[in-house]
């Protein structure tokens, strides 16, 4: 999680100073992340045996390797997520009305929505990224990273508050990720039913 | 030898430490065996490294909440209090109020401030000294109890009447009285004698988030954060050089056997030595409990006054020696239970080993000053108190890794560590760069709604 503010000061450090449009900033940000995404990856790797010796129930650890892209992966959507909502979240306490006079009156909804998928969008990333990396699965690695270009290129249809364009394709892109991440974490339909049932 | 080690830590050590050396082949006294019962071969020292660590990594968590609660406990004030960001009246120890529009005038008095509010540190730090190495405990005690009196009623009832007075509600001065004399009688009780430890953890967190919204009140702009500063390059002077006169404080201590101000301390466990001598050394319990009552009532001599400022100048003296005792905490919190020269004592049995690894467990809480928190609650408030989340999380964040880090060295190096200057130089270096350089990307960015 440290390393993750650092690694959001940095890239944004980098990207400002060469953006007056947006979009522009916005593609080397997601490409910053995912740089970031990997140094993290070859930093917990490495640092793996020694946070085992530090964590409490050590089998856990090792039980599934997943744990650990888990973890950071949801770092980094707790971070991402609260870096995007929290102002919005701090206006909507103040006085006044969205879209009386400007504006839509679904912003904050939209926002809302769209942290959630980030977050989710982020942890899924993680484990399916760690586990390309592992692997040496440059399939999943480039749907990584294509999808967060992907995603964030769509959001930037919120600027013409068309929110439907950006949110139905988001949430399906979340599910759809989620799915994957499911698979690569070594879950089946079998084992979710197995799961569900009541035992 | 009945000099019996008031600090529950050192003294559990001390009779662990005499129990591994008395095992160990390799004759490392310093390193504590904690699984090594005495009949079993030596632990390799890899493994002592890692309980090192792993013991370094558990208490970093149990500090998390409470510097998490406190900085929570500010952050909330400042947004929803409006008094503690309006500026009218300052300290008597920063003459210079920044109130010219140049900024380098401001920035001239804004160090020519921090340097007088050191000065003034530097001062009490060594009166203190002076006073603790000549014995003279009834002052020292007087002065923190008045402090501590003055903390739970007068700035206690202040909040009280801003945060009524902020969210609009009436209270009649009965239950007003009847509330602010409980409270601040079962805060004395709490702080300064036995009581709960969680109702002790929850007064101690409140009264440096009051401490710390006195100090983002009544500090210009600019000296705050120059004050933040030059409080951590002191701090790692004061607790580092071997003349530092926060050092030579906790020698003084260790040399006389003795607890230092129990009452200034956050802890994570009790520190009261009668609930940690449970093994049955029954001399030794009643004279450390006899010991630590009367380490508790130091003298502070401050009468109170009605006019803030003046009233704010002994709170400044207060706060000195609270600093001063926080940074015996860290000294403790990494002496305590670890300093090899230490256990010339004879008194222990080593017979009750299982209940000293358990003991062990159980009591080698983690320590920190109350000045840490309030140090650390003035950086988020004052970085939350120009409406910016993005930047009060990101310190948060920063001072978290700070003192993670801190704790991490403390486990490793084992000896007096100050907890300011990691943790306050990240929170700077945090804050600056999210002000200037993250905030207006993110505000375009939640402006469109575009994520990245």
């Amino acid at each position: 999680m440290a390393a993750i503010i650092t690694f959001v000061c940095v890239f944004w450090f980098a990207v400002v100073p060469l953006q007056h449009e947006l979009a522009f900033g916005l593609v080397f940000s997601v490409l910053f992340q995912e740089l970031f995404r990997f140094f993290i990856y070859k930093l917990l790797r490495k640092a793996e045996t020694g946070l085992q010796k530090v964590a409490e129930n050590t089998e856990r650890i090792t039980d599934n390797k997943h744990i650990l892209a888990y973890v950071a992966g949801l770092g980094f959507g707790i971070i991402s997520g609260a870096f995007s909502l929290v102002n919005v979240l701090a206006d909507a306490v103040g006085p006044g009305t969205m879209g009386l006079k400007a504006g839509s009156q679904y912003f904050f909804i939209t926002s809302a929505a769209t942290s959630l998928c980030f977050i989710l969008l982020h942890t899924f990333w993680g484990v399916i990224f760690f586990s390309a990396a592992d692997t040496k699965n440059y399939v999943q690695l480039a749907v990584v990273v294509g999808g967060h270009m992907l995603v964030s290129s769509m959001t930037l249809f919120n600027r013409s508050q068309v929110y439907a364009a950006s949110l139905v394709p988001l949430y399906i892109v979340t599910a759809l990720t989620g799915v994957m991440a499911f698979r690569v974490a070594g879950g089946s339909r079998a084992s979710l039913k197995a799961a569900c049932s009541w035992r | 030898m009945p000099a019996n080690v008031s600090y529950p830590d050192n003294e559990v050590a001390n009779s662990v430490m005499k129990e591994s050396s008395s095992q160990q082949e390799n004759g490392v006294a310093d390193t504590v065996a904690r699984e090594a019962p005495a009949d079993h071969p030596v632990p390799p020292e890899w493994h002592e490294e890692e309980e090192e660590l792993k013991y370094g990594a558990k208490h970093v968590i149990k500090l998390f909440v409470p510097v998490s609660l406190c900085m929570l406990v500010v952050v909330a004030t400042i947004s929803s209090v409006n008094f503690y960001t309006t500026k009218d009246v300052y300290l008597v120890y920063t003459p210079f109020h920044e109130d010219s529009p140049d900024t380098s005038t401001k920035v001239w008095n804004a160090v020519a401030n921090s340097l007088i509010l050191m000065a003034v540190i530097v001062v009490m730090t060594v009166l203190l000294i002076v006073l603790y190495k000549n014995r003279c405990y009834k002052i020292i005690h007087g002065w923190l109890i008045l402090s501590s009196l003055m903390m739970l009623f007068i700035f206690s009832y202040l909040y009280l009447e801003e945060v009524l007075r902020a969210y609009n509600v009436p209270l009649d001065y009965i239950t007003l009285a009847l509330l602010m004399w409980n409270f601040g009688v079962v805060g004395m009780v709490c702080i300064h004698w036995y009581g709960p430890l969680r109702l002790q953890q929850a007064y101690l967190i409140f009264v440096a988030a009051l401490m710390a919204l006195v100090f983002i009140k009544y500090l210009p702009e600019w000296t705050t954060w120059v004050v933040l500063a030059v409080i951590s390059v002191w701090d790692l002077v004061a607790v580092l050089t071997p003349k530092g006169p926060l050092r030579i404080l906790v020698e003084t201590a260790q040399e006389r056997n003795e607890q230092i101000f129990p009452a200034l301390i956050y802890s994570s466990t009790y520190m009261y030595s009668y609930v940690s001598i449970v093994n049955g050394e029954d001399n030794e319990q009643a004279s450390s409990s006899n010991q630590s009552p009367q380490s508790q009532p130091t003298n502070r001599s401050q009468e109170s006054e009605g006019d803030p400022e003046s009233g704010f100048s002994r709170e400044w003296v207060s706060t000195h020696a609270e600093r001063v005792e926080q940074r015996q905490r860290d000294i403790r919190e990494a002496s305590g239970g670890r300093i090899p020269n230490y256990n010339a004592t004879a008194q222990t049995n080593v017979s009750a080993q299982p209940e000293f690894r358990e003991l062990e467990e159980e009591e080698r809480g983690v320590k920190l000053g109350l000045g840490d928190f309030i140090f650390y609650s003035v950086l988020v408030g004052k970085a939350s108190s120009y409406g910016d989340w993005n930047t009060t999380l990101a310190c948060f964040v920063a001072i978290l890794i700070g003192l993670c880090l801190t704790l991490l060295l403390l486990a490793i190096f084992k000896k007096a560590l100050p907890a300011l200057p990691i943790s306050i130089t990240f929170g700077l270096i945090f804050y600056f760069a999210t002000r200037q350089i993250v905030k207006p990307f993110a505000d375009s960015l939640s402006s469109e709604q575009a994520f990245i």
